[in-house]
């Protein structure tokens, strides 16, 4: 009944290639953003900030980009971790050995660094696919880690390993505050998230889905496999460099490759699976379902005033979220990302299904 | 076996979160944040550190009626020994009391590391007791670090004190076997330099978290026979390495954990066959029988409160864990002597924190005796006392086979300040004039 398209015509090619055609969508998103901005800066407290929605909207980043490279161009990777890795200390060492550098351009550098090391390992998938890649990306991942443990150039020689981001400071102002750091964060993710939503509609993200669907079909009908396939790793990588450069520079602040070791991989390629492949949304999704859902969980017999002991509430979270998954595949096995989907089908239609 | 201040705190703290003005304001508490680790590979070596935390907090309300009159309260939160939970608990719990959190014991170098400029801007004392960043040590730079009874830098050079003793280290190789990690790499800059002095040859032999393979690590120390192989890990890493050991044959005599690698949970599953195993002992070791140990039956246990099993008292990580509690405790004492008789903030407990005197006095009134040795800490010295012993597993219980050793300050402290100084060049931070404050 509120969720209906009836009445709006389109007038203009413009309005034909408006990213969100529907009036009511629109509205959803600039008040969704109007809340983010405004709204959620006035209101919300120092640990909702610090420990929920800048870990979420980071994470939310790099599922963005893993999306578009396992989602759009059908590459696994396991190497997600690695190149966060690749992207957090590219940028330490720029702002460590850089002063003078503005900390915006650091992060779009060490994207760039990121999207070098991404095009690298992404060159076996020119020749192979499904698990094998996702074994080569692995590779990746082991190479990281022992590169950035053992070299003790990338770490500026600090003895245990472990490296401090230096504060964050541009246009003359420290970014320090947690409202303050929100707002960057933010304002990247949505800038990203523009950017991939954009992407994924033009003529690259077209080839990248042909490639996909059918890599054989792709080729037949003029898409070079090479150049769509590289052109993936490259720009998830850039995406995904940007993440990790803000995971330790806004999130962390200190950080080991410990940081970034095979579960972070892991844990990006359940966000994706969750939130639903090839959606934007669905990397928003899934990014909240694994970082913010487990916090909750752990809090909710305290919150409840229900006395069991921290071993108990912990294994709970573990249980429950595991259930969790499980349920949700098995509801959804497109994610949750479909689910909304299937919810706004629904609501066009309402009340009057038949 | 939930006790009653338990509900109360869980209470006052639901009450906290729903209605923070009336609840908190007036209460004459002083919140305690808890972080630890119960569940996964660490949990065995976390859970008896958490139980003796805990149950002296619960002592302190119990016998003394908390620290001058002003009870303790707690809450517990699960970090998993990850760094990303550990934040997440810091966030959560930092600003809670009525006067926010007293101070923060990690129990992990890493997240020791991802708190330490947090404390400061949030101005919170973090207390790492026996681990954490040896060069906060200096305190000039660190002001809010607390390193007390020890650093791993100090650690590492008693070890060595205690091989070069018995026969000259020239030619001979020593193996670091180690947690890959913030916490295993933070000796290796000392045995470095001791490497170059005493003319030993150093073998650094990384294992991966969390440290149950580790085959290819052994067959290393098989085919390198090192004179000595120095143990720096924690949790399930220790039982592995030492049952590696026993299938290589490697001699347990010659084997030296530092003291997060050489307590009950890491000789337990080997028993005899670990006989011999030596380990650091960071001043204490498994007493059980001293004055805070019958007092934590007397009032704790014997009434159902104890937090764990009755039987866990005095072993060598509640140990820790009840010594942890009890220099956290004592800092807020020192401070009220300073700021009166109420809850103090993090920055008054700093102040407490960095006036600690705790002399042959103070210990027996504690019922500590035998347990430690004196602790003085000044703007300086974050560290207060540099001492360790050694203690060896018979193949039942720890006992004590060498004399006091003390870190060798000459040798360390130039260390600690030039690693402090690079630290605060690279965050820009200003020294402390600490001639003028003392």
């Amino acid at each position: 009944m509120f969720y209906r398209e009836n009445g709006q015509f389109k007038t203009s090619y413009a309005e034909d290639q408006a990213l969100l055609s529907i009036r009511q969508d629109r509205w959803f998103i600039w008040l969704v953003l109007v809340v983010a901005f405004v709204v959620v800066p006035l209101f919300a407290s120092e640990y909702l900030f610090k420990a929920i929605l800048i870990p979420f909207l980071i994470l939310a980043l790099a599922a963005i980009g893993l999306n578009l490279l396992v989602g759009y161009c059908g590459q696994i990777s396991l190497g997600t971790g690695a190149f966060m890795m690749v992207g957090a200390y590219s940028a330490y060492n720029l702002a460590v050995r850089v002063p003078d550098l503005n900390i915006l351009l650091v992060f779009v550098l060490a994207g760039l660094i990121t999207t070098v090391a991404g095009m690298l390992f992404g060159i076996p998938s020119l020749r192979i696919k499904g698990l094998y890649l996702a074994v080569a990306t692995l590779a990746a991942q082991f190479f990281m880690d022992w590169l950035f443990s053992r070299v003790k150039w990338f770490t500026n020689d600090s003895p245990s390993g472990s490296v401090t981001a230096p504060a964050i400071t541009f246009f003359g102002a420290t970014w320090d505050s947690p409202t303050e750091k929100y707002l960057l964060v933010l304002a990247i993710a949505v800038l990203f998230a523009l950017i991939a939503k954009n992407l994924v509609r033009s003529n690259i993200g077209r080839s990248w889905m042909a490639t996909r669907d059918m890599d054989v079909a792709a080729e037949i009908i003029g898409i070079r496999p090479v150049y769509a396939k590289l052109s993936a790793f490259a720009v998830s990588s850039f995406f995904v460099g940007i993440a990790g450069a803000l995971w330790a520079f806004v999130h962390l602040g200190s950080w080991e490759p410990l940081a970034f070791d095979i579960n972070r991989s892991f844990s990006m390629i359940f966000m994706v699976i969750i939130g639903g492949l090839g959606s934007i949304l669905g990397s928003f999704l899934g990014a909240a379902f694994i970082v913010v859902l487990p916090l909750l969980l752990n809090q909710v017999p305290h919150w409840l005033g229900i006395p069991i002991s921290t071993a108990t509430a912990s294994h709970l979270e573990f249980m429950i979220f595991g259930a969790l998954i499980i349920f949700f595949l098995i509801v959804e096995p497109h994610g949750l990302a479909r689910l909304w989907a299937i919810a706004k089908e629904k609501l066009r239609i309402w009340p009057f299904p038949h | 076996m939930k006790t009653l201040l338990k509900s109360a705190v869980l209470a006052s703290a639901v009450c906290a979160t729903l209605a923070p003005a009336v609840a908190s304001a007036q209460a004459k508490e002083q919140f305690v944040p808890v972080l630890v680790y119960r569940t996964g590979t660490y949990s065995p070596n976390g859970v008896p550190w958490a139980n003796g935390f805990v149950d002296y907090l619960k002592l302190v309300n119990e016998r003394d009626g908390g620290i001058n009159g002003v009870k303790i309260t707690y809450e517990e939160c699960e970090t998993g020994y990850a760094t990303d939970r550990g934040v997440e608990c810091y966030e959560r719990l930092k600003a809670k009391g009525p006067t926010g959190a007293t101070g923060f014991n990690p129990l992990s170098t890493g997240i020791t590391f991802a708190l330490t400029e947090k404390v400061a801007a949030d101005k919170i004392p973090l207390f790492t007791t026996g681990y954490g960043r040896s060069e906060s040590a200096d305190g000039s730079v660190f002001k809010w670090n607390f390193p007390l009874m020890g650093t791993y830098w100090t650690a590492a050079d008693i070890l060595v004190q205690h091989v070069a003793k018995k026969g000259s280290l020239k030619g001979k190789k020593i193996a670091l076997v180690y947690h890959d990690s913030p916490f295993g790499k933070e000796p290796i800059p000392v045995l470095e330099e001791h490497a170059k002095k005493h003319g030993f040859e150093l073998l650094k032999l990384p294992v991966t978290h969390p440290g149950v393979e580790q085959k290819a690590t052994w067959l290393q120390v098989r085919q390198q026979r090192p004179d000595y192989v120095f143990l720096w890990g924690w949790g399930v890493m220790n039982s592995a390495a030492i049952r590696e050991a026993i299938n290589v044959s490697y001699p347990r005599l010659q084997m030296y954990g530092v003291w997060w690698s050489a307590a009950e949970p890491d000789t337990l599953p080997a028993e005899m066959a670990a006989k011999g195993y030596n380990g650091l002992a960071m001043q204490h070791s498994n007493e059980n029988s001293a004055g805070v140990h019958k007092d934590m039956i007397k009032f704790l246990h014997d009434k159902g409160k104890g937090t764990g099993d009755k039987k866990e008292v005095g072993n060598v990580l509640y140990n820790r864990g009840m010594l942890s509690a009890m220099l956290l405790v004592e800092s807020v004492r020192q401070g009220q002597t300073k700021f009166g008789k109420k809850p103090l903030t993090g920055e008054q407990v700093r102040w407490g924190a960095e006036n600690l005197n705790i002399d042959a006095a103070r210990i027996k009134a504690l019922g500590l005796d035998g347990i430690m040795q004196p602790l003085k800490t000044s703007c300086l010295d974050h560290e207060g006392a540099r001492k360790a012993r050694i203690h060896t597993w018979d193949g039942t219980t720890w006992s004590y086979t060498s004399d006091w050793y003390e870190g060798d300050n000459k040798f360390l402290r130039p260390m600690v300040e030039a690693q402090a100084k690079k630290y605060a060049a690279e965050k820009k931070i200003e020294q402390r004039d600490c001639k003028k404050e003392s």
